[in-house]
């Protein structure tokens, strides 16, 4: 409760659930598309490409105003998406390798200059470290100001050509043939990343900033097959995970922002794997379970049927022995037979030999209608 | 070729002229010409890496010709956009995106709609109409990746109708469909040519050619021959389309003639 009314009394706090939620909005949004496009790890490349920016603009102007950090950041991104593009296109490097490539050499250089940077005489560097794991206590209104400024010309942008992007997210051939500048809209969406990316790399840190643009995304694919709502959803993911992690790290003293936003943002992964309807392992497994137990359950039920057919009772009773000949279901009969008692289809009339009940043959009789009528749709088509 | 003999007043629907494309300095396609007249249904045939998805790729703009020119009734690709559809292969795009069936074919109206206008009720209930045509209205909620292989090219079908096109480019549109689906396209194509359209399809199953269309393109490469199916549709040209697999080549005119 205590720390419910700081979020509201506490500048310092207010301020940095704030600036948190807004990336974590805008970072969560576009990821949806990077997940759709199968570049999730573009993110990773452009995150760490974008230290050395952060660096240069620092040496270059000697200030630590967020606008020119992240306007360094931006640039060194965007660069380094650029590069990849242009080395996958005009060599034989793969996508994947020419991400890794990036990746280290524009971590490696940005890592050169930062300690540099440390070593230098001046006194106002501290901080510029921060920016490895992301340091959320620092954030301060300005900070939030850039932050918003530019999470909202990202997401306006994401709104505005939501029909263009969908259409080159989906079938970009057939976007090209409706006269779609695709390349020129591909340029734009690697932009809107560099945007989403650039305003979290204070707050998560360069390192771990991929995991906002490609868990919320991954979670909320698992809820949906409506992209406005998987877009929706990733969107308010990045912000609970980015709140809370930022909020966290605030209150508890040392603890850097980024990894517990990322243990975060794992946790809605992990209960979104295990538990959404439709995709979720759970639930696909209970649906798995319930149609392997119906097929026993029919199967033993059709050969009761079968046996009991030849008589002029359909419920005359038989062995559970011939069941377990008959049954070419895995395993003993007996499991299903007791299935079949508590589902009140069948009954044991004495130890060893059951009979179907009333329902039973019902249920049997129905089996039978629904095998014959798919074998016959089966065939005629 | 006879149909190239006598150049009609009314522009073509499609004339390709001398279209040459290389990829990394190997000729995909080489020099290869074509002119089709409005209302009919031609079938692009020729082995695999025949270069046929390339020619209606380069036709398309989608993939830059290092020479050769495109008219699409009489102006070129970019002027007359609007009256051309295409159908790419089924297998292009991926199934698992999260849309419903409705939406994939409303993108159709995207050309027509500009920058910034959404898709609304009008949109919907054209995209509606195409899938009545193609027989999937009942399915236009249905999440795209619960379609069956036919299905999924009968939503493509329906996509390319809602474009009001007068020329439509479709890569294999029978690849991998059911018996059903095959005579539901072809019924479809029927109508298409019935209403003036001119419609282009890369066909892989020479069984079929004199069957479902009225001219042919018999290429590898180069343009082996081109006309109307009962003119070239013949062993020689088949032989010289796909070299010396004799033995296929007389099952399928054996087919033919019986």
């Amino acid at each position: 409760m205590d720390l419910f009314t700081d979020l509201f009394s506490d500048y310092t706090l207010r301020t940095v659930a704030l600036g948190s939620a807004l990336l974590g909005i805008t970072s969560g949004a576009l990821g949806g598309f990077a997940l759709l496009r199968r570049q999730s790890l573009l993110g990773d490349a452009i995150s760490h490409a974008a230290l050395p920016g952060i660096a240069l603009a620092f040496l270059l102007t000697g200030s630590k105003a967020p606008l020119v950090l992240v306007l360094g950041a931006g640039m060194a991104g965007w660069l380094g998406a650029a590069l990849i593009a242009g080395l996958t296109r005009r060599t034989s490097i793969t996508y994947d390798s020419a991400l890794g490539i990036m990746l280290s050499v524009f971590f490696g250089f940005g890592l050169v200059l930062l300690t540099f940077i440390q070593r230098m005489p001046q006194a106002n560097q501290a901080g510029l470290d921060s920016f490895l794991f992301g340091q959320a206590a620092a954030l301060v209104e300005h900070d939030v100001w850039v932050i918003s400024a530019i999470g909202v010309i990202v997401l306006i942008l994401m709104l505005l050509f939501w029909k263009q992007f969908k259409l080159i997210s989906f079938d970009r051939d057939m976007a090209a043939s409706l006269g779609l500048p695709v390349k020129g809209l591909e340029h734009l969406m690697t932009g809107l990343f560099v945007g989403a990316i650039v305003i979290g790399l204070q707050t998560v840190g360069v390192v771990l900033m991929s995991a906002m643009i490609i868990a919320p995304a991954a979670a909320a694919r698992q809820w949906t097959d409506r992209l406005g709502v998987m877009i929706a959803l990733s969107a308010l993911f990045g912000a609970v995970s980015g709140v809370g992690g930022a909020v966290t790290s605030s209150v508890v003293a040392n603890l850097p922002t980024g990894p517990v936003i990322v243990l975060l943002v794992s946790l809605i992964v992990v209960l979104s794997l295990l538990f959404a309807p439709n995709r979720g392992l759970v639930f696909r497994k209970v649906r798995e379970w319930r149609a392997g137990r119906d097929l026993r359950v029919d199967a033993v039920l059709l050969d009761l049927y079968t046996l009991a057919s030849q008589h002029s009772d359909s419920r005359h009773p038989h062995s559970e022995r011939v069941l377990n000949v008959m049954s070419d279901m895995s395993g003993p009969a007996r499991r299903t037979l007791n299935l079949l008692r508590t589902l009140e289809l069948a009954r044991p009339v004495d130890h060893d030999r059951w009979s179907l009940t009333q329902k039973g043959v019902e249920r049997a009789l129905r089996v039978i209608d629904r095998e014959f009528s798919d074998r016959h749709a089966g065939t005629s088509s | 070729m006879t149909t190239d003999s006598n150049p009609p007043v009314v522009p073509s629907a499609i004339d390709v002229r001398d279209l040459t494309v290389a990829y990394r300095e190997k000729p995909v396609l080489w020099d290869v010409d074509l002119d089709v007249p409005s209302g009919v249904l031609l079938a692009i045939v020729g082995p695999n890496g025949a270069g046929k998805t390339t020619f209606i790729k380069s036709v398309l703009g989608l993939v830059p010709a290092a020479a050769g020119s495109v008219l699409i009734h009489g102006q070129p690709y970019d002027a007359n956009r609007s009256r051309v559809a295409y159908v790419p292969q089924r297998g292009s795009v991926d199934w698992d995106f999260p849309t419903n069936v409705l939406d994939v074919v409303t993108m159709g109206t995207y050309g027509s709609l500009g920058w910034f206008r959404r898709p609304g009720t009008a949109e919907r209930e054209k995209a509606l109409k195409a899938l009545t045509e193609v027989g999937m209205e009942s399915l236009a909620n249905r999440q795209i990746s619960q379609l069956s292989g036919g299905q999924q090219q009968r939503v493509f079908l329906a996509r390319a109708l809602v474009q009001d096109a007068d020329v439509f480019l479709m890569d294999e549109p029978f690849q991998g469909v059911d018996a059903t689906t095959e005579r539901a396209i072809v019924d479809l194509l029927r109508t298409l040519r019935e209403n003036g359209k001119t419609v282009i399809v890369v066909h892989h199953d020479l069984q079929t050619v004199t069957e479902y269309f009225d001219r042919v393109l018999l290429l590898n490469v180069r343009r082996i021959a081109a006309g109307p199916v009962e003119e070239v549709f013949n062993e020689e040209n088949l032989r010289a389309t796909y070299g010396g697999r004799v033995a296929f080549i007389s099952a399928v005119l054996a087919r033919r003639e019986g």
